[in-house]
Order: C-alpha cells, then sequence, then structure tokens
C-alpha cells in the first residue's frame, strides 16, 4: 500500500508543479480576450477584437516592432561572435584557457543591474547618446556568452572523424569547415540564435539602463504597469509565448521522428 | 565520478595540440574583444563613477572623478536594510526554489527515463514561463493575488488575513514572485545532474539494506550536488540583483524594496550615480565572492 501511494506521489507532484508554472501564462491568454477599456483588471466578457486590432493601441505595436528589430540584430551578432569562440574552445588547446571561460561565465553571473549601470556609466563618459543602437550593443554583450554554452555543447558533440574524412580526401580547411563542420553545428547555431533573440526580446533591466526614449516591448510594459497594462499587451505577449512554443515542439518532434529513423537503420 | 569525466560534454577535445595559434586567435579575438569593451571596460568605469564626488561649481547631478572611498560608507549605512533585504529574499527564494525543484527535477531526469519524449515534453513547460514577457507573468500574478481577488477576499472569509491585511506588497508576495520567475533556472541544472544519475548506484545502496531515506542522503543528494550548486547560484545572484518583483507597480511596495530599487532610482530617477554605482560594486563584490568560492570547488571547464 505504502509503495503504490509512493510510487503516485511523484506524477502527482509534478503535475500541481506543472499547473504551478503554468498559471500566469493562461491567466495571460485568458486576459488576451477580455474585453476591458483602458487597463485590464476585471473581466468584462470575450472578445477577439484585441487580437484582430492589436495595433489600435497606441504604441504596442512600434514597441514590438523595436524589440524584434534590435533582437534579430543583436542575435546576429552574438551568434557569430559566440559561435567562433565556442569552435576556439572545443577544438582547440591554448593558454588562458580558464581565464576565457571566466571572462565568458561572469556576464552571465553579473546581476543585470550591474551589467545595465556599468554600461550606462560607459555610455556616458564617453558622450554617446543612448537610443536603439546602445540598446544593440548591451543585447549583444549579454547574449554572447549564452550563445557560447549553447554551441559549445554541439560542438563538444561533434566525431572528429568526420573532420579527419574530410581532410584525407583533400578537402582544404575552408572546404572542411564549409561542407563538413559547419553544417553539422547548424542545429546548435539555431538553438543558440533562438535564445540569444528570446533573451533580447525579453530583457528589460538592462535595457532600461541603455535606453533613450525608444520604446520596446518589456519597455512598454513597464511604463504602462503603473496605469494598468491593456489587453494589447496581453495579446503580443501571447503571440509570441505561442510561436516559441511552436518552435520549440517543432523541433523536438523533428529530432525524435531522425532519432527514430536511425535506430530503424542500425 | 571520475568516469563520468570522460564523456562530459565539457572536457577540451582529446589531446589535440594546436598547429595554428593564429586560427584560434582568430576566433577568440573578435569575441572576446567585445567583451572586454563592453563588459569589462563598463565594470571599471563603474567603479570609477562610485568614486566621484559632486562637481562643487556644478549643478544638479555632476560629478567630477575623486577617491572618495566615503561612498561605499555612505551607502552602506544608508542602505543597509535594503542590502540585508535582498540578500534575506535571495536566500528564502533560493531554498523554496530548491525544494519545488528538486522532485520535479527528480521526476523528469530519473523517473521518466524510459520515455523520453515525455521528457522533452516536460522539460519545455519547466522553461515555458521563460517565453511569456517576464514583467507580464509577474503582473498575472499581482493579478491574482490582488486585493479584489477571490483568493484574498476567501483568505479574509476564513480568517487568515485580517481585514486590512493583502497580499501583494507584503514580503510573501515579493519572494513567492521571485521564486517563481527563477524556478527554471533551478530545475535545468538540477535535472542535468539527475539525468546523468547511474540508477545502479541507488540499487547497490538498497542492496546493503540502506533504507529509501538513507540512500536519498547517502547516494542521490552527493551525486546531485553539481546540480544543486549550479542550481543556487544561477537563482542566487539574478534573484540578489532583482528589482522588478519588488517594485511597488508589480509585487512590492516601498518596505520591501531592494538593492536593485535602490540602484535604479538613484541612477536612473534622483541621477545619483556614485551611490548607485557604489552598490552595484558592492553586489558585484559578493558576487564575485560566490563565484570564486564555486571555482575553487569545481574548475571553471563545468561554468560553461
Amino acid at each position: 500500500m505504502r509503495f503504490s501511494l509512493g510510487k503516485l506521489t511523484l506524477p502527482l507532484y509534478a503535475v500541481l508543479a506543472f499547473i504551478y508554472l503554468l498559471i500566469p501564462i493562461v491567466y495571460t491568454f485568458v486576459f488576451s480576450f477580455n474585453n476591458s477599456l483602458k487597463t485590464n483588471l476585471i473581466w468584462r466578457g470575450f472578445t477577439f477584437d484585441k487580437w484582430t486590432n492589436v495595433c489600435q493601441r497606441e504604441g504596442v505595436c512600434e514597441a514590438f516592432g523595436n524589440s524584434v528589430f534590435i533582437g534579430i540584430i543583436s542575435t546576429i551578432f552574438a551568434t557569430g561572435l559566440g559561435t567562433m569562440i565556442a569552435i576556439a574552445l572545443v577544438r582547440y588547446r591554448f593558454k588562458f584557457r580558464s581565464s576565457v571561460n571566466l571572462l565568458l561565465f561572469l556576464p552571465m553571473a553579473t546581476p543585470e543591474v550591474v551589467l545595465g549601470a556599468g554600461l550606462a556609466s560607459q555610455f556616458f563618459n564617453l558622450g554617446v547618446q543612448k537610443g536603439i543602437w546602445t540598446i544593440i550593443i548591451a543585447h549583444i554583450m549579454f547574449c554572447l556568452s549564452f550563445v557560447v554554452v549553447t554551441v559549445k555543447a554541439r560542438v563538444a558533440s561533434l566525431d572528429p572523424a568526420l573532420e579527419e574524412a574530410g581532410r584525407d580526401l583533400y578537402a582544404n580547411p575552408t572546404q572542411v569547415f564549409w561542407k563538413i563542420t559547419f553544417p553539422l553545428l547548424l542545429p546548435g547555431i539555431a538553438s543558440a540564435a533562438l535564445l540569444s533573440f528570446a533573451l533580447s526580446f525579453d530583457d528589460f533591466i538592462i535595457t532600461n539602463f541603455n535606453a533613450g526614449s525608444d520604446m520596446t516591448f518589456p519597455r512598454y510594459v513597464y511604463t504602462a504597469a503603473a496605469r494598468g497594462v491593456p489587453a494589447e499587451a496581453n495579446v503580443i505577449g501571447c503571440a509570441v509565448f505561442a510561436l516559441a512554443i511552436l518552435i520549440v515542439l517543432a523541433t523536438q518532434i523533428n529530432g525524435e521522428v531522425k532519432r527514430r529513423k536511425l535506430a530503424k537503420v542500425h | 565520478m571520475a568516469f563520468a569525466a570522460f564523456g562530459s560534454a565539457n572536457a577540451p577535445a582529446a589531446g589535440k595540440p594546436t598547429r595554428s595559434g593564429k586560427v584560434v586567435i582568430a576566433l577568440l579575438a573578435p569575441g572576446l574583444a567585445y567583451l572586454g569593451a563592453f563588459f569589462l571596460t563598463p565594470l571599471f568605469a563603474l567603479i570609477m563613477v562610485s568614486l566621484e564626488v559632486p562637481d562643487p561649481n556644478g549643478g544638479y547631478a555632476e560629478y567630477v572623478p575623486a577617491f572618495e572611498i566615503g561612498n561605499y560608507f555612505y551607502v552602506i549605512s544608508e542602505y543597509l536594510p535594503h542590502i540585508l533585504r535582498s540578500f534575506g529574499y535571495a536566500l528564502a527564494a533560493t531554498v523554496l526554489a530548491l525544494v519545488i525543484s528538486y522532485p520535479l527535477a527528480y521526476f523528469i531526469g530519473v523517473k521518466a527515463r524510459p520515455w523520453p519524449l515525455l521528457q522533452k515534453l516536460m522539460l519545455t513547460l519547466v522553461i515555458a514561463p521563460f517565453f511569456i514577457s517576464f514583467l507580464l507573468r509577474t503582473l498575472a500574478w499581482k493579478q491574482i493575488f490582488s486585493n479584489e481577488s477571490w483568493i484574498v477576499s476567501s483568505l479574509h472569509d476564513i480568517g487568515l488575513l485580517a481585514p486590512t491585511q493583502y497580499v501583494v506588497g507584503t514580503p510573501f508576495m515579493v519572494i513567492f514572485g521571485l521564486t517563481y520567475n527563477f524556478i527554471p533556472f533551478m530545475t535545468l541544472p538540477l535535472y542535468t545532474s539527475l539525468e546523468r544519475l547511474d540508477l545502479r548506484y541507488l540499487e547497490a545502496g538498497s542492496d546493503l539494506y540502506a533504507s529509501p531515506s538513507k540512500v536519498f542522503r547517502k547516494v542521490t543528494l552527493p551525486l546531485s550536488m553539481p546540480g544543486i550548486i549550479s542550481g543556487t547560484l544561477l537563482t542566487f545572484i539574478p534573484i540578489a540583483g532583482d528589482y522588478i518583483n519588488a517594485s511597488g507597480d508589480f509585487l512590492g511596495s516601498s518596505s520591501t524594496s531592494m538593492i536593485g530599487n535602490v540602484i535604479e532610482s538613484n541612477y536612473l530617477q534622483i541621477n545619483d550615480y556614485p551611490s548607485a554605482s557604489a552598490l552595484s560594486v558592492l553586489l558585484m563584490g559578493v558576487i564575485l565572492v560566490l563565484v570564486s568560492v564555486y571555482v575553487k570547488k569545481s574548475g571553471t571547464e563545468d561554468l560553461l
């Protein structure tokens, strides 16, 4: 009796934990359909209006557009720079290796207020006007290390024999990289890019220290929070959430299908 | 444990002496230069600003370079309650996150092993909160526990809360929000550790007549220690510096202000840059001590 009860406890606990994790998400979804006026505090009835007319609310779509732009540019640079470092860390041995590891870890271990205030002080000292580009500079900085971590795991799992085979067949180093290494790394690079975009898109604290008057989506929500966030913000948040989850699920199912196919071949 | 090191994804490529130092430099230089310019130098800028004094001839919020160590004594005496509160909240939220995450990570990483697809789906659920805006999910909790909500009115009805007491704005609410927002940072490293756990060790323990709780304490817990340590670090640090949850517009009130709130308001609202910078440097100092303890224990390879 005690045993069977024990077997059920953990799954039941997991279900409760997932409910807890999902409550605010469900809440945000439900209230994106609220027929609300200016604020979105009380349930006033169901409507699709906020989804179909998101941009009617002043500033929401502009802030969203800025966030997407910042996210894309930051991701491109962070992914490029981070992938190069990841390849160097796994494929080569060099002195100062632990210093490099530490330098990469520190931005992840530094509280966002410190990163934000530090960079803002530097821009201030240099007399740089804050705006979209200072936000982008900040985002590349804090996304970089996360890209390294993600791509590094992928590089480490590559079989060096594949590259050796390429060299044996007289491919030059450039050919080996673009024809063998890069395609094999691509899934890792793609997930690093996704992570980087997600981090950039959702960042508020560092952005707030380094933004001028430009709005990003999190800044819009923060500013609106004092008066009440309109349902249109929920719509944007939920749309992004749905897209992200779809991408993650698609990759997972794709990976699982490939794994099963491989299992059949062997 | 030693066997695990061979399979570790972090081990450098087996004995491949580099023939091309130039390639390494070309690969590393741009990214490291970027971090040097936009991560390291700003930290130095922060230290410089933290020592500045008000410009005797200048107006409001104008400061000149100086070497005023007194700024540090000032912020420590002025903001000691905020500093203690930050680390207190961070400690409470980290412990809560650990207690909530461990059984969940154990279930996903150990019990669900026969079903890899289910494992992946559950991991997606764990990180799902990351995909909805941090601010929106925090506001959702604020609404759920708002003064007019049915939760609060039922707490009033059953007498758990005095009629004049509310939930939003209390330390409880802030710690609750901090725990929720950073739980995935705890669950993921725990999962990574538990997923690698060799179940034969557990079997060996019970074969030797150890009780389930003894097996847990003597085998499972020590083997999952790397996950516990990195999860603790990954949750404690961002929580200690957070200022969204404790902000009056979100889950807190003026009596729950943390270091992050003070840095934010000193920097962005009243433009007291030296105080804000001194607090940032202090916060960074504490974090660096924590990280170096970790590095001493586990080395730098496992950091990334």
